[in-house]
């Protein structure tokens, strides 16, 4: 088959062979037995028990925290009473897969209906029912493979719940065929500096351990590849791991204009990998993860401990913290619980935190005793926001509660367009990028059908940045970018250009980020800004930008290939 | 035939981790052991059971269990109740 493309997320290069996540199983047909009872029952007996001992022994060679959870599935396939309720389903008639899959329906709808932590039980459920039905089917377990090698990992998109159970020191690669930059896949990938392309269609239609050379720089799959070319990509995969141990300093361009690079964080966790990583501070905290597993909004004390220990690994550096955003991909209960035909463009953002004012003023006093208590030097933004009056009402609520500096973030063109009239009301800016650029081409985020227009190089998106750069300099106001698109090593230059005077990533990226912004002087980065902005496409500012950036110095890529 | 009434000591109740402990010291027993919190009573070898019944810090439930051994089963079972889990 030929070549795949798709998004790239970050500059990584890995070669192994595929494993497939398998699709979640079709309901079993409720069909009569053919077999009898009691066959059916001997079946349902035995896939049981086989499933609880295969859990069990994942258990083992797991160890720590996921063995507990390992363990309680795992007592759950060997339920006595669960069996008795698939016995008297396997005694009307029921095959052992359908009678399987209804007691396990029946409990997990039992626990759903209790909710808070029990609901949360009904996930473990589901997937305990798949394995025991994939069982009496004879096809594999549904969920992340995990041979004992090494290998890249094909899925249609990844799930929360995926991500978490991921062996990160077996997994090469990540390649889905859904899924944009901004998928939880995308997200995962840069965090904990995984290869991936998502978006990547076809991919599918690989087979299981085929090997093939991911290039998430080109966003291609090579899925026929010879010895040479593997040789030749393990052997750049060596010397870029060789490069990365390179000492980190501080971000700037080539003049010595200073620009800060912080850590873009999901969890306090984060925090000391991404000072090893070279992050100056945090350009990007976002609250709402801590959260999600929540029914009701977490108590001020609960907030203050978590902030607290964020600020303490920061003492002395700037962290800039988003208020929770509540959003169509992250919904919260306890935010917004209505359903919106379009939750993009719903009460999300500071619009949710205003409709629950005690929530957003919990979170801020929380922030502010968390402040007080520790030597970070705290920022506070809030997600959103597309007036000039919601700027003004955040920023004065932040003050009354005690936080020294308060800011907006940009993601709105309305916002970006009136850059100059919000900046002048408060401390701050800072420009999430992935959901102007959605916002800007009218394209959802989530879609993988429409991923090819999230794309931040383009002339649009960068045009309203240029408006809030500009708005900066007037108003003499810090405007950051916290977006994915400060992540990608040349735009990261275009956007210093533009007038960003710090940019935020995840962490993985810092180190490309850093070596790309030495190359180039500011008025270099003005030039590249300026041939970007008269590009008529995203694809065309790319490759304007590269060849201007190539003619000016030797690629970095083909530096670090030579050695 | 034996029977003890203990308070659960486990911080956040019975919830998976200790709920899986708890199994697992009842399944090791041998013995058919009934847990009643309230009206419902269950099969307390049962981890669905026992996550049903919602049990939390300082809930009073009930064990019962027959046989030449209840006793010392109980009284082991008991103890553990008796614990916290979560400390």
């Amino acid at each position: 088959m030929s070549d795949l493309t798709g998004v790239g997320i970050g500059r990584g290069l890995a070669v192994g062979p595929i494993l497939r996540m398998p699709e979640p199983l079709p309901e079993p047909a409720d069909a009569a037995s053919t077999v009898g009872a009691d066959s059916e029952k001997v079946r349902a007996a035995g896939a049981l028990a086989a499933t609880a001992a295969d859990i069990r022994l994942r258990g083992q060679r797991a160890g720590g925290a996921a063995k507990d959870v390992l363990d309680a599935q795992a007592f759950m396939a060997e339920d006595p009473t669960l069996k008795d309720d698939v016995d008297a389903r396997i005694d009307s008639g029921k095959t052992a897969e359908r009678a399987v899959y209804e007691a396990f329906a029946a409990f997990r709808d039992l626990l759903t209906s209790m909710g808070g932590y029990m609901g949360e039980r009904a996930t473990d459920l589901n997937d305990v029912s798949q394995r025991v039905v994939a069982h009496l089917q004879g096809v594999s377990a549904p969920g992340v493979p995990d041979p004992d090698y090494p290998f890249i990992l094909v899925a249609r998109d990844l799930a929360p719940a995926d991500t978490a159970l991921l062996d990160l020191d077996k997994v090469l690669a990540l390649i889905t065929s859904d899924g944009g930059p901004t998928s939880h896949t995308a997200i995962l990938a840069r965090e904990k500096s995984i290869v991936a392309i998502v978006g990547a269609s076809g991919a599918l239609d690989l087979a299981d351990d085929q090997v093939v050379i991911v290039d998430a720089s080109k966003g291609t799959v090579s899925t026929a590849p010879s010895a040479d070319e593997q040789s030749a990509a393990a052997g750049t995969i060596a010397a870029r791991a060789a490069a990365a141990d390179a000492p980190v300093g501080p971000g700037a361009l080539a003049d010595g204009t200073a620009v800060p690079l912080l850590a873009n964080l999901g969890s306090a966790d984060g925090a000391l990998p991404a000072v090893e990583k070279g992050a100056e501070g945090v350009g990007l905290f976002r609250t709402e993860f801590l959260f999600l597993d929540s029914d009701k909004a977490p108590t001020v004390d609960e907030q203050q401990a978590k902030y607290t220990q964020l600020l303490e690994a920061f003492a002395g550096k700037k962290v800039v913290v988003r208020a929770l955003d509540a959003g169509a991909d992250k919904p919260l209960s306890f935010l917004n619980d209505e359903p919106e035909e379009n939750p993009a463009l719903g009460l999300r953002g500071i619009r949710a935190l205003r409709a629950n004012e005690p929530i957003l003023r919990d979170q801020l006093t929380a922030l502010a005793n968390a402040d007080a208590a520790t030597d970070a030097d705290l920022w506070v933004m809030a997600p959103m926001v597309s007036t000039v009056e919601e700027t003004r009402y955040f920023t004065k609520l932040a003050k009354e509660l005690g936080i020294k500096t308060a800011g907006v973030m940009i993601e709105v063109p309305a916002a970006a367009l009136l850059a100059d009239r919000i900046l002048p009301e408060t401390d701050f800016a800072s420009i999430g990028t992935n959901d102007l650029t959605q916002y800007t081409l009218a394209a959802d985020r989530l879609l993988g059908s429409v991923a090819s227009f999230q794309d931040p190089w383009h002339p649009a998106v960068l045009r309203l940045v240029g408006e809030v750069g500009r708005a900066g300099v007037t108003a003499g106001k810090p405007v950051g970018i916290c977006g994915e698109a400060a992540a990608d090593p040349l735009l990261a230059v275009v956007l210093v250009g533009l007038g960003a005077t710090s940019l935020s990533m995840s962490p993985a990226a810092l180190a490309d980020v850093r070596t790309e912004l030495a190359r180039f002087t500011l008025d270099q980065a003005k030039e590249f800004a300026e041939l970007a902005l008269s590009a008529n496409s995203a694809v065309e500012a790319r490759v304007a930008v590269t060849a201007a950036a190539n003619s000016l110095t030797t690629p970095i890529t083909t530096i670090t290939e030579a050695e | 035939m034996a029977d003890r009434t203990v308070t659960i000591a486990s911080s956040h109740g019975l919830h998976a981790r200790p709920a899986s402990l708890f199994v697992q010291e009842v399944t090791s027993s041998g013995l058919v052991v009934e847990l009643t919190k309230g009206d419902k009573k269950i099969n307390a070898a049962s981890i669905l059971g026992v996550i049903s019944l919602g049990i939390q810090h300082g809930d009073e439930v009930t064990l019962h269990a027959e046989g030449e051994t209840a006793e010392s089963v109980l009284d082991g079972l008991a103890a553990f109740l008796g614990t916290d889990h979560d400390a």
